[in-house]
């Protein structure tokens, strides 16, 4: 078995293809640096992260790929699941090797698979988008704590910048530990020091909250309620379309 | 009895709302301006909550008012109703509006009202709202409007400039039906406001091809919706009505409500136990492969079937009384043919006519793809030898299978199936 041990980054898997193709000699599993190799193990090769290889590598794939493809792929890192390195290698080896562009050929296991957590990954970038609920704080930010499947909170921020241009906002990644702030002019990305000083299950500590905040919530609650028709009732459908891993930080579920 | 407190009147006008159907937040692609508020992103809209009913909450669903000077038996609001009312007052509304969407709660503000004094005066302050919320706060969310029945011309024009759509309701898909239920409507006063719309917005589209900076008259089109089991109309009539309304410009959508027995004292209705669901799922179904599917509304429903198969989607329904169109060869048909293969939907159908340039599709690619293969294996030939199909199983084989095997993981219960 062929194993290649890299710094698990982008640049770093790119990089690891060059080489592969270098070697004529493609894994079977892609490790991190440091990790201790498996019992059997016939070849491996340490790679170092080369930004000249890396770039010719990409600008090989960009030129094969069309554009969508190339998002998706961004994607797909993205989701941040075991193994993913070890699709996208197999994915972009298919892509040099093969002489015409195969990215519709969802025929592939592997090409299906990567659509696949790709639009999974799409998804869960729209559903922040539905389901972040921002707090507005005594100075007039406002605040959204998120807790996404995936790392997409990149992804969603140039909506609420377009959306929110004349609002200062935090969307914050409690499980990942950052956020980025707008400043009504630029984004940046920043990291609390004391997140449990702050939050409480999602709602901001009462000292830093605007004084009209409880009353919009309780009015959004009013209406969230108001709004149900009793004969219609269907919670299963309600959970489908909202799943309860989000509910958390919804102002409307008390 | 006039109500002061703003939760108070939520409270009512969320609920003299909530019975229309109509959610979508789609149909605009608007970016924000300099120094203005919100967007909207096109595509399928975005739905911001999901209500214990599991209806999306997309848009802030509120009536300006909900006193009316009509007297519909199939209406909540209706003046013989003894309810509490309430209504707000234009910053109030904006207000909650604004606010809402500050904190990402909604997408817009879809306002509708109840009728007092006269249509023109309702609609003027309908407009009101519209108008404060562009021009005052520079409000680039969206907002549907409600336009009354009878309203004029001039006024349903100003707000196609500040709304993304407009809508119209037909609520009963037949005049005499609605002039029994109710007599101080009929399709004129309907059919109108639907004309002036179509109307003003295809002048701005001409427009629009002269000045590119022409103001966009209700860039999200029309919608209108139907009242479901309220009147003894069939599935054909209420198709048949909405096949004519898509064909004519601007109309985007039509929605269809299950009647619910809001006013169970009223003669003139059917006392419903529990609103018409799956017939309202059925008729969406139908709906879809007339907007997607291309099928023809006399393919779906005829005088021999005027209605819906409730047990079966339409879809298969049509394939079980089209036999002699199956098998269809997955990997050389045309893509309006595998559209119409149950099982598959404008997805997997997309995908399949890509990835079969590459290589044939087989049993398992087409599974993983995503098609529904239960239901599909009896309509198609693929690169495998060919399964037992329609043709073989006949069209009463074929629906025995299905509908059986949806009851077995119903009752939980294993059956012996002596049919084979």
């Amino acid at each position: 078995m062929t194993i290649f041990r890299y710094d698990k980054s982008f640049p770093g898997l790119l990089t690891c293809l060059f080489d592969a193709y270098l070697f004529k000699d493609f894994p079977e599993q892609l490790l991190e640096t440091d990790t201790p190799l498996p019992l059997f193990c016939d070849h491996n090769y340490t790679i170092v992260t080369d930004e000249q290889k890396e770039k010719r590598v990409w600008n090989h794939i960009k030129a094969k790929l069309s554009n969508t493809a190339i998002k998706q792929t961004t994607l797909c890192w993205l989701s941040e699941l075991p193994e993913i390195d070890l699709l996208l290698f197999r994915y972009f080896r298919k892509i040099i090797d093969s002489p015409i562009n195969i990215e519709t050929n969802l025929a592939d296991p592997d090409i299906l698979k990567i659509s696949e957590i790709c639009k999974k990954v799409s998804r869960e970038g729209h559903r922040l988008i539905q389901f972040a609920r921002f707090q507005k704080c005594a100075d007039n930010t406002y605040f959204a704590p998120l807790e996404p499947l995936y790392n997409t909170i990149p992804l969603t921020i140039s909506h609420f910048r377009d959306r929110f241009a004349d609002q200062k906002f935090l969307i914050y990644d409690t499980k990942r530990q950052y956020g980025y702030y707008y400043d009504l002019e630029t984004v940046t990305e920043v990291t609390f020091t004391n997140q449990k000083d702050n939050i409480i299950n999602g709602i901001l500590k009462k000292e830093i909250t605007d004084e009209d905040e409880t009353k919009y919530q309780k009015l959004w609650q009013t209406y969230f309620k108001s709004i149900v028709i009793k004969e219609r009732i269907n919670p299963k459908k309600q959970k489908q379309d909202m799943p309860v891993r989000y509910w958390k930080y919804l102002t409307e579920i008390e | 009895m006039m109500i002061a407190s703003v939760f108070e009147k939520l409270k009512i006008l969320a609920e003299a709302a909530k019975y229309d159907v109509s959610c979508s937040s789609s149909g605009t692609v608007r970016s924000n301006t300099k120094g203005g508020l919100g967007n909207t992103v096109g595509g399928i809209g975005v739905c911001h909550s999901f209500a214990a009913d599991g209806r999306c909450i997309s848009l802030l669903k509120i009536m300006l008012t909900n006193n009316c000077i009509y007297d519909c038996a199939y209406c909540i609001n209706r003046r013989s109703n003894d309810r509490p009312r309430a209504t707000f007052s234009v910053t109030e509304l904006v207000d909650l509006t604004i606010e809402f969407y500050r904190r990402n709660y909604i997408e817009g503000l879809f306002l509708s009202s109840g009728v007092v004094r006269n249509p023109d005066y309702t609609m003027e302050r309908l407009v009101k709202v519209a108008k404060d919320l562009r021009t005052i706060h520079r409000f680039n969310g969206y907002i549907h409007l409600k336009s009354i029945p009878g309203a004029s011309s001039e006024l349903i024009h100003e707000a196609g400039l500040y709304a993304d759509r407009l809508s119209v309701n037909i609520e009963i898909p037949n005049e005499k039906s609605l002039q029994r239920l109710a007599p101080e409507k009929n399709f004129k006063s309907i059919f109108q406001p639907m004309q002036y719309i179509r109307q003003h917005a295809l002048e701005s589209m001409e427009e629009r091809k002269s000045y590119r900076s022409a103001p966009r008259f209700a860039p999200a089109g029309q919608s209108t919706q139907m009242i479901v089991g309220a009147t003894p109309e069939n599935d054909k009539d209420i198709l048949q009505l909405s096949s004519s309304l898509y064909a004519k410009p601007t109309m985007r959508r039509v929605y269809y409500s299950g009647y619910i027995s809001v006013n169970t004292y009223d003669k003139r209705l059917p006392a419903l136990k529990q609103p018409p669901l799956v017939r309202e799922n059925r008729l969406y179904q139908a709906d879809w492969l007339m907007r997607f599917y291309h099928f023809k509304v006399n393919e779906i429903v005829d005088d021999s079937n005027p209605n819906l198969d409730l047990g079966i989607d339409p879809k298969l329904a049509w394939a079980l009384r089209h036999p002699e169109m199956f098998p269809i060869d997955i990997n050389t048909a045309a893509y309006e043919m595998i559209l119409r293969i149950p099982g598959v939907g404008v997805k997997s159908a997309m995908i399949i006519c890509s990835s079969r340039r590459f290589s044939h599709l087989g049993y398992y690619e087409l599974k993983r793809i995503g098609v529904v293969m239960k239901k599909a294996k009896y309509f198609i030939t693929c690169k495998e030898l060919p399964m037992q199909t329609i043709n073989e199983l006949t069209p009463l084989g074929v629906r025995n299978q299905l509908v059986q095997t949806r009851k077995k993981v119903e009752d939980g219960q294993l059956e012996l199936n002596f049919n084979s």
